[in-house]
């Protein structure tokens, strides 16, 4: 009898959750859905959350060097609002039933990821601008199919963070046509950070279609409205012709426009080297977390201060 | 010394005041103990790098001179700053930020305020504008101190070391020279004198509330307004001028 019962519970609560994706309703945290989904969730909104704080750690290692009180304005609230785009995914995910002290335990252990792109270093002051074209250039594309997402949490969070995302695309851009527009070494700095960055940065949108192992679910449980190569075409279409107006060069010798596809075609991506560094073997996996932990154990005696000052103060109250 | 001069001088330490602690607080950056402070603490240092940039524009176009606010900032050496000692201090940890811009909000909270009466308009707007965002950070550090002195025995502990090594760095916020004298008379300047009852005032009320105690030990140390600074002014100034400094030529 009650496993009958428990089969009725199942099937209701599935059939409810399938009316919602199919009639494009947003599923809401109060909502019945499947533990796939939920999981699912769970693990590409906590990666998003990682991403925006770990990204804070290269652009952090230029705030001190900012040549001008300009650039030292616009870079501390650009990593600012990547700070609270973390906090707002970190409470977003939060709906799922995992706790922000959760989160951050499976990232110490390895459990949970970050964007891979930010295991390469800032080098130069032209980093800080790549990092705002390129990198925000290509999560915001990322970022915009996201609006359309199943979650309701995180679509909205989308929707406001990619408000901020343009922002952070424009000044970033910005620095870099300075940068071409200024000295011999400027310029070849700038070119420098495009080498650097590229390639990683088309990486962000994960392997190839007939590569991805999660398409299947996120799709259909319209968690993802596009592909990965849809996603990369869409950034690539628009990242080459930014960089030929201020005269940067896209290190890609392969890379020409299609007419037919109404594309262009680029040269092969190193999943090699995708690989070796979501594998832990990047120039900075250690550096990044290593840093995150020391901070978090470091500012442990804080955490437990303003937790023992509050149960005091109920106490009294 | 001409009141120009004088005025030049004034918005100089002001604006350095300004520059330093903005630097030290964007240390913080990715460093601090949870998220929501990491996003306070930078954001005090987004309040005051764009105060230094009113200041020292404002210092440019009175000097005589013609420099910009990043000339200022990023062209000039160590004794030529007038910054007090205590924003050059390095945070060992985050008991001693806290207690550094509690002590150095509440003196800038008291010292904006009076300068929104300043003769001068573009200083009193300047003033206007710091004293809304000098009353947040001296209400938000007040309310850290209060939570880390009255919290575990740690950050009793860390609390209290850091009002002993800052506090005798306290008293030069407070030290009147020819450049107060002569711009008070014209009603630029605030009167230190006044501040510094306004200041101890609030933070002898707010140090035995946080379950912390003043040092008995009165001695000061003194150099911000001669120029003559710590150790540390010359490790931010090589940072932060870096690129200035290697690359003279180029515009960012
Ligand atoms: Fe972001
Ligand atoms: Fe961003």
């Amino acid at each position: 009898m009650e496993q009958r019962d428990d089969a009725l519970v199942q099937s209701t609560m599935q059939s409810a959750f399938d009316r919602k994706m199919e009639q494009d309703m947003p599923i809401e945290p109060k909502d019945e859905m499947p533990e796939g989904y939920r999981k699912h969730l769970i693990r590409q909104m906590s990666q998003h959350a990682h991403s925006e704080v770990i990204g804070m750690q290269p652009e952090g290692n230029w705030i001190t060097r900012a040549p001008s009180l300009r650039a030292r304005q616009i870079l501390l609230a650009k990593i600012q609002d990547e700070c609270g785009h973390g906090l707002y995914l970190y409470s977003a995910a939060e709906t799922l039933g995992i706790s922000r002290a959760e989160m951050t335990e499976q990232l110490h252990t390895g459990k949970a990821k970050y964007s891979n792109i930010f295991n390469y270093p800032a080098l130069n002051w032209a980093d800080v601008g790549a990092i705002g074209w390129l990198v925000d250039g290509a999560a915001i594309v990322n970022q915009v199919s996201l609006q359309r997402t199943s979650y309701g949490p995180y679509s909205r969070a989308m929707v406001r963070i990619c408000k901020e995302e343009s922002f952070h695309q424009r000044q970033g851009y910005e620095i870099m046509s300075k940068m071409m527009c200024g000295t011999v070494a400027q310029r070849e700095m700038a070119q420098d950070a495009m080498n650097r960055w590229w390639w990683p940065s088309l990486m962000m949108f994960g392997p190839h279609d007939s590569e991805s192992p999660h398409t299947g679910d996120a799709f259909r449980w319209k968690i993802k409205r596009q592909s990965n190569d849809e996603l990369r075409a869409k950034f690539i279409d628009k990242t080459v012709q930014q960089a030929d107006v201020i005269g940067l060069t896209v290190p890609d010798k392969d890379l020409r426009w299609n007419e037919a596809r109404g594309h262009y075609d680029h040269g092969p991506i190193n999943w090699q080297e995708f690989y070796k560094v979501i594998g832990g073997y990047g120039p900075c996996n250690v550096q990044r977390i290593a840093h995150h932990k020391k901070v978090h154990s470091d500012g442990a005696w804080v955490r437990a201060a303003a937790e023992a000052y509050m149960t005091k103060q109920k106490l009294i109250a | 010394m001409t009141e120009q001069q004088a005025l030049f001088k004034y918005c100089v330490r002001l604006g350095d005041n300004a520059l330093i602690q903005s630097y030290r607080l964007a240390e913080w950056c990715s460093n601090a103990p949870m998220l929501e402070e990491d996003l306070a603490l930078t954001n005090m240092a987004l309040d005051m790098t764009g105060r230094a940039q009113m200041l020292l524009q404002y210092a440019g176009s009175i000097s005589g001179e013609g420099q910009t606010s990043d000339d200022l900032a990023y062209r000039r050496s160590e004794p030529e700053y007038r910054n007090n000692l205590i924003s050059e201090l390095p945070d060992n940890d985050f008991a001693f930020v806290m207690v550094k811009q509690m002590f150095t909000s509440t003196f800038e909270y008291f010292l904006y305020l009076a300068l929104m009466e300043s003769s001068d308009k573009t200083l009193a707007a300047i003033a206007a504008k710091s004293v809304k965002e000098a009353r947040y950070h001296m209400a938000h550090t007040s309310d850290w101190v209060v939570r880390l002195g009255d919290g575990t025995g740690e950050s009793n502990r860390r609390a209290q070391e850091a009002v002993n090594a800052l506090w005798p760095y306290t008293g030069e916020l407070f030290e009147t020279d020819d450049v107060d004298r002569l711009l008070q008379e014209k009603g630029v300047a605030a009167n230190l004198e006044q501040i510094q009852i306004w200041w101890r005032q609030y933070v002898i009320e707010t140090i035995p509330a946080a379950k912390l105690e003043l040092p008995s030990d009165d001695y000061q140390h003194t150099g911000g307004r001669i120029g003559v600074h710590t150790e540390y002014l010359g490790h931010i100034l090589s940072e932060m001028q870096y690129l200035q400094r290697a690359y003279p030529d180029a515009k960012w």
